[in-house]
């Protein structure tokens, strides 16, 4: 028997809905168990308005906190030492009116020195794991997702092409460099119009220049091995040496040398991900690769990205300390963490409140990014904890 | 009947799929059919025959380094798909044909909520605004027999059943009013119950919106229910075409003969039923002659060597067995 509408139209069946809980809810029930991680984002959370707060105060023409303020006769204070009154200008004294983290050798406030280098080491994490990760992700979705394609001929002799333009470009020579590039330009207009009559006898020419040389997958793995072989701090070293020492260099060049690890990751996600049906039934909607490969499938792979990053902000984080530390990093009299650290090991006997300050910051804000990025890890992934 | 306007029409083709192994495995070999405007044909086999293989060359789904598409023509409304290039397939794809996959828990991206994933395509092919888009998702559900549309906009793959997925899968394929659905076995994961609403739903859906569907299935009973011309398929090649009637009436090749007696019914209750002996050869060995030989109880020399041709019965019935057809026409001339 077939059941009819009720005749009262305001009648309606009221269906129990399940009850709704997110993903991100979800997450933080899992992340909440982890006592570590949450200490770990406590002390993240703690950091970033910290560095927020340094960026205020010490930056500007006239900044509250000066970080670059000289109190010759100050100089090498212990922590929690008050100033001496006499001595001093009203506007040399010290916030709180003692030196909270003491004074170094030139009588700076290092309490202030390490306001306005936290913003330093945040910036440099998070930029540099952000151009590392978008770069991972680029370059581990177009080799996870068109790995099985094939890099042909023509393809390495074009990228030959545009390569010597940029060289003759770059050598001065401009009238050879645009001569190149329209030949260039030429040659894939010809290989088009080619396509488009649909010419189909396969003569020696277009057979060479058909033929697959290198699948996509493996020139991008192949990539991935060749910058692992380096070894990446002296790598950015040198780089570091050739380039003008800026922060934004810094942050470049160790973001463009730590994508491999999210490269592989994001690869290996895509290639499960591939062969998902989800993905088949995208296509057959009429969406083009790129959408499915950043709108569809990344949200799928992010999970062991996230955590990367996360770690890989500690790493960053502690590079660039590492660089300003040798002195190849962000040039004085900008503070940071690490040139704090390297300016105080002169006097670690005397003052070793200038290498235990900064050394004990980056010490604690890594290994809570790291306790941060596992606690993540494990509420992304619970079947790894059900494990153990 | 009268012969309605063709909008899709298959014609021989053939898609391998070469391996490691030597000899390319023939998943489609050779493959006829059409489907006319408003119609619903069904596409019967068994698996493995290529049925979906054959559904996705018409998307040009079929994944392309293994598989291979060595020739035949693909003409919707005159235009031959296999011709096309990447652009042009993604403009037909989804707007004009339009498919339904058999795995709805699979089928849906778990990390995006129902309306989004609906929403998707009306995106890619549509110029809507967010609110019209946002308005036409909660039409769709409600076209497909969601309950509450606009509260489960929200809700993610892994919130609703089984059959309120395939729903949503519908729902998507509805999404820009295409011509053409193609249906790759939408029931088989469902229970029965499920599936009948399902079926209802189709019907309804293509009287409303006239659309035209190919329904890919190996349920006998779905056939029955909503065709309105049958295609049997055995081994990459049509065995048996015909209208609904014909099939189920008249079958007249003995692969669907066969198909056919080992369906339960009242008749034969408390016999055992019948089965075809063998199963579906390898695509890669198929045997020389007629493929349906080796487990064909009528088979005779020529069946060994000779690959079959169609033979008419009626008009738009026609089956690749000659040995019947002679048998039959003999007894009729007697």
């Amino acid at each position: 028997m077939r059941v009819t509408k009720p005749p009262d139209a305001s009648y309606t069946v009221e269906e129990p809905l399940a009850p709704k809980r997110t993903r991100i809810r979800e997450f933080w029930v899992l992340f909440k168990q982890n006592r570590l991680a949450i200490f770990g984002l406590g002390i993240f959370i703690l950091f970033f308005f910290t560095a927020l707060a340094g960026l205020f105060l010490t930056s500007g023409k006239d900044p509250i906190l000066d970080a670059a303020l000289i109190r010759l006769e100050e100089k090498l204070r212990p922590p929690l030492s008050r100033p001496n009154l006499d001595a001093l200008q009203p506007e040399a004294l010290p916030a709180f009116g003692v030196y909270v983290l003491g004074t170094d050798d030139l009588g700076r406030d290092v309490f202030v020195r390490m306001l306005q280098g936290a913003w330093v080491s945040l910036t440099v994490g998070f930029v540099a794991v952000g151009i590392s990760v978008m770069v991972g992700i680029f370059m581990g979705g177009i080799a996870g997702y068109f790995g099985q394609n094939y890099i042909r001929f023509n393809h390495i002799l074009l990228a030959l092409l545009l390569l010597t333009s940029v060289f003759l470009l770059a050598a001065g020579m401009r009238y050879a460099g645009l001569g190149v590039v329209l030949f260039a330009v030429l040659c894939v207009l010809l290989g088009l119009f080619v396509r488009k009559k649909g010419v189909k006898t396969p003569s020696v020419l277009t057979g060479i220049l058909g033929k697959g040389v290198i699948s996509v997958d493996s020139l991008t793995m192949r990539m991935v091995d060749i910058m692992l072989c380096f070894p990446s701090f002296f790598l950015i070293l040198t780089v570091v040496a050739l380039l003008p020492a800026s922060i934004y260099n810094i942050m470049i060049v160790i973001g463009l040398t730590s994508w491999m690890g999210t490269t592989r990751f994001v690869r290996a996600e895509f290639l499960s991900l591939r062969e998902q049906d989800f993905v088949t039934a995208a296509k057959a909607l009429g969406v083009s690769d790129f959408r499915i490969i950043f709108r569809h499938m990344m949200p799928n792979a992010i999970a062991p990205v996230l955590v990367s990053a996360t770690i890989g902000i500690a790493t960053a984080i502690l590079l660039e300390s590492g660089l300003s530390f040798l002195g190849f990093g962000v040039p004085p009299p900008h503070a940071t963490w690490g040139n704090i650290l390297s300016d105080g090991k002169g006097f670690i006997f005397d003052a070793p409140w200038l290498t235990l300050v900064p050394g004990i910051a980056i010490l604690i804000v890594v290994l809570c990014f790291n306790l941060f990025g596992e606690g993540l890890r494990d509420a992304l992934n619970p079947k790894l904890k059900e494990r153990h | 009947m009268d012969m309605k306007e063709k909008i899709l029409s298959v014609l021989d083709l053939k898609v391998y799929f070469t391996g490691n192994e030597l000899p390319p495995s023939r998943a489609v070999d050779g493959l006829d059919y059409h489907l006319g405007r408003g119609e619903t044909v069904c596409v019967v086999g068994e698996s493995g025959c290529g049925k979906t293989v054959s559904a996705l060359a018409v998307l040009g789904l079929v994944p392309m380094p293994p598989g291979r598409i060595v020739g035949g023509k693909i003409l919707f409304e005159g235009r031959d798909l296999l011709e096309l290039d990447e652009p042009e397939l993604q403009k037909i794809r989804g707007k004009r044909i339009a498919m339904v996959f058999q795995e709805p828990l699979t089928s849906l991206n778990p990390v995006f909520t129902i309306g989004e994933q609906i929403e998707e395509a009306i995106k890619v092919h549509m110029r809507l605004d967010p609110d019209e888009a946002r308005l036409r998702c909660i039409q769709l559900l409600d076209d497909v027999g969601i309950p509450r549309a606009k509260d489960r906009l929200k809700d993610y793959p892994h919130q609703l059943s089984g059959g309120q997925r395939q729903r949503v899968m519908i729902a998507m394929a509805l999404s820009c009013d295409p011509d053409v659905i193609i249906a790759d076995e939408p029931t088989t994961a469902l229970d029965v119950t499920i599936q009948a609403q399902i079926l209802d739903l189709f019907k309804s859906l293509q009287e409303s919106r006239s659309m035209s569907v190919l329904y890919i299935t190996h349920d006998l009973g779905v056939v029955a229910d909503i065709a309105d011309r049958v295609y049997v398929m055995y081994a990459g090649v049509i065995a048996e075409q015909g209208k609904r009637a014909d099939i189920f009436d008249n079958p007249s090749h003995p692969y669907t003969q066969g198909l056919l007696a080992s369906l339960p019914s009242r008749s034969k209750r408390g016999k055992r039923l019948h089965s075809i002996p063998g199963t579906v050869p390898n695509p890669a060995y198929k045997p020389v002659g007629c493929p349906f030989h080796p487990r064909c109880r009528l088979v005779i020399d020529t069946c060994k060597t000779q690959f079959p041709e169609m033979c008419e019965w009626g008009s738009d019935h026609l089956s690749r067995c000659p040995v019947l057809y002679d048998m039959e026409n003999k007894q009729g001339g007697s």
